[in-house]
């Protein structure tokens, strides 16, 4: 196994008192002492600081970066308004997702945030597609954090006045301490947030100057898991993947009203005909009535048949009780539909249920 | 009373013919904030060794072993309805089940305080 990463927020973690797990192949906080349940709450209450330093920033430079892009992906990038943000996929030639990134307008040039787990192919990819037309530059120097919760904007506000002009989903280059950084009101825990990409030599004083407001805590991989399950929203790699598609997933959202028409996006046949007919499994929520989580993997049963699988399944803290996402076939998927899922051998009920599980607050 | 250890990390409190038993301290601090108990039936008859329980915490599902033979004689309820019980109290109030002794010579398998305290720092 090769040598872990380690983000340039590392000595802070160690001082902080993290318990350091490996996370596609970063050295990454699980949770600081307060633990998972604590900062989960923390996020939903105040502000919560998050280091995801680990996830692939890339910038795309050239004329029609926009129309190149949406060779690769089924979102509307040529629509997409400077200093505006946009979820979208990856997707391959049968439809299937090869990882979900959020893609912003710079102006002259795209910034993409993909998962550190597909970081390297999905520059390959673009290398692949885009170049020598456009140039891909993986900003490799860069730190990125996520300032998320309802008193996020109080906090950034202190710092970067501007911050609360931004709505949901817009970008912009703002003076933080000094510092010129990337500020983006996007985040992955349902919560009001932003995420902050800054030069890696600058990052530990921008978190301990954010960790300085007492609104603010440190939270990790384990509160954030919890927290975007609780929001209905996909962790590539479990939720989604090349075996699922956009329609599938419930993501059809990310499939533009003119790529729709036009198409030119890789499985482009699948999606566009799942789009028509409905595809033949769901991605659907799952509340278990019973304490006992159903995790990733378990079966869903209906009328002794499996139907599917739970893709991704826990404990929800703002819930106060077990929450799951899972695929089921599509006669299944309507909300308050009764199933069961096996934990252990022994079939227990649950219910279909629509997502998310808690609200979305953005600042829209 | 003598309290023992596994290298599972559950605890067994001797009183007499019967016992109680939970998961460490050090189980209870690795586990993190838990979320879901279930308990061994009362009378079902088990093995030293033997799967009888599970702890779930907010990262993961754990098993718990008895750490002796012998029949169960009493669950905690207390811990169906308050996990977390778990997280506060785990070698008192968050016991997990008694159970009656079959074979008190297995308890020579076991660890007391002090060599359970040597085998924690083995392992860290």
């Amino acid at each position: 196994m090769s040598e872990l990463l380690r983000t340039p927020l590392f000595e802070l973690h160690r001082e902080l008192g993290a318990k350091l797990v490996p996370f596609a192949g970063h050295e990454l906080p699980l949770h600081y002492p307060d633990g998972i349940l604590a900062e989960h709450r923390w996020c939903r209450d105040k502000a919560a600081l998050f280091d995801v330093s680990h996830m692939g920033q890339i910038v795309v430079r050239g004329a029609d970066a926009a129309a190149a892009l949406e060779r690769l992906v089924p979102g509307d990038i040529r629509g997409l308004a400077p200093g505006r943000a946009r979820y979208t996929l990856f997707t391959d030639d049968a439809g299937g997702i090869l990882d979900d990134l959020i893609v912003t307008n710079g102006g002259d040039h795209l910034t993409l945030v993909v998962n550190a787990a597909c970081k390297s192919d999905d520059i390959a990819h673009l290398r692949e597609h885009l170049e020598p037309v456009c140039r891909v530059e993986p900003l490799d120097d860069r730190a990125l954090l996520a300032l998320q919760g309802p008193a996020a904007a109080t906090v950034l506000a202190r710092l970067a006045p501007e911050c609360v002009a931004l709505r949901f989903m817009q970008a912009a280059e703002l003076e933080l301490a000094g510092l010129r950084c990337r500020v983006s009101r996007t985040g992955y825990t349902g919560e009001d947030g932003f995420e902050i990409s800054v030069p890696a030599d600058r990052a530990a004083k921008v978190a301990r100057t954010l960790l300085a407001a007492e609104e603010v805590r440190p939270a990790g991989l384990g509160a954030r898991d919890s927290l975007r399950l609780e929001a209905g929203l996909c962790l590539y790699g479990h939720d989604i993947d090349r075996t699922t598609s956009p329609v599938e997933a419930g993501l059809a959202w990310t499939v533009g009203k003119r790529r729709r028409e036009e198409g030119g996006f890789p499985g482009a046949a699948r999606i566009l005909r799942e789009l028509r007919e409905g595809p033949a499994r769901r991605l659907v929520g799952l509340r278990p009535e019973g304490r006992a989580p159903a995790r990733e993997g378990t079966e869903i049963v209906v009328e002794g048949a499996v139907v599917g699988r739970v893709t991704s399944g826990g404990f929800g803290p703002s819930v106060g009780g077990p929450i799951a996402m899972g695929y089921v076939a599509a006669a299944h998927a309507a909300p308050d539909t009764p199933v069961l899922v096996r934990i252990r051998g022994r079939e227990e009920p649950a219910r279909i249920v629509s997502l998310p599980f808690v609200p979305h607050r953005y600042a829209r | 009373m003598t309290t023992y250890y596994t290298k599972d990390h559950e605890w067994i409190r001797i009183e007499g013919s019967t016992a109680t038993v939970g998961v460490s301290e050090h189980a209870q601090e690795q586990l993190g904030d838990v979320v879901y108990v279930e308990l061994p039936e009362v009378g079902r008859a088990v093995r030293a060794g033997e799967q009888v329980a599970i702890v779930e915490s907010v990262k993961a599902a754990s098993e718990v072993y008895s750490p002796v033979s012998g029949k169960i004689v009493a669950a905690n309820q207390a811990l169906a309805d308050n996990p977390g019980l778990v997280n506060e109290d785990a070698e008192g109030g968050a016991w997990f089940f008694k159970i009656e002794l079959a074979d008190p010579a297995e308890l020579a398998n076991l660890m007391n305080t002090e060599a359970y305290r040597e085998y924690l720092a083995t392992l860290s």
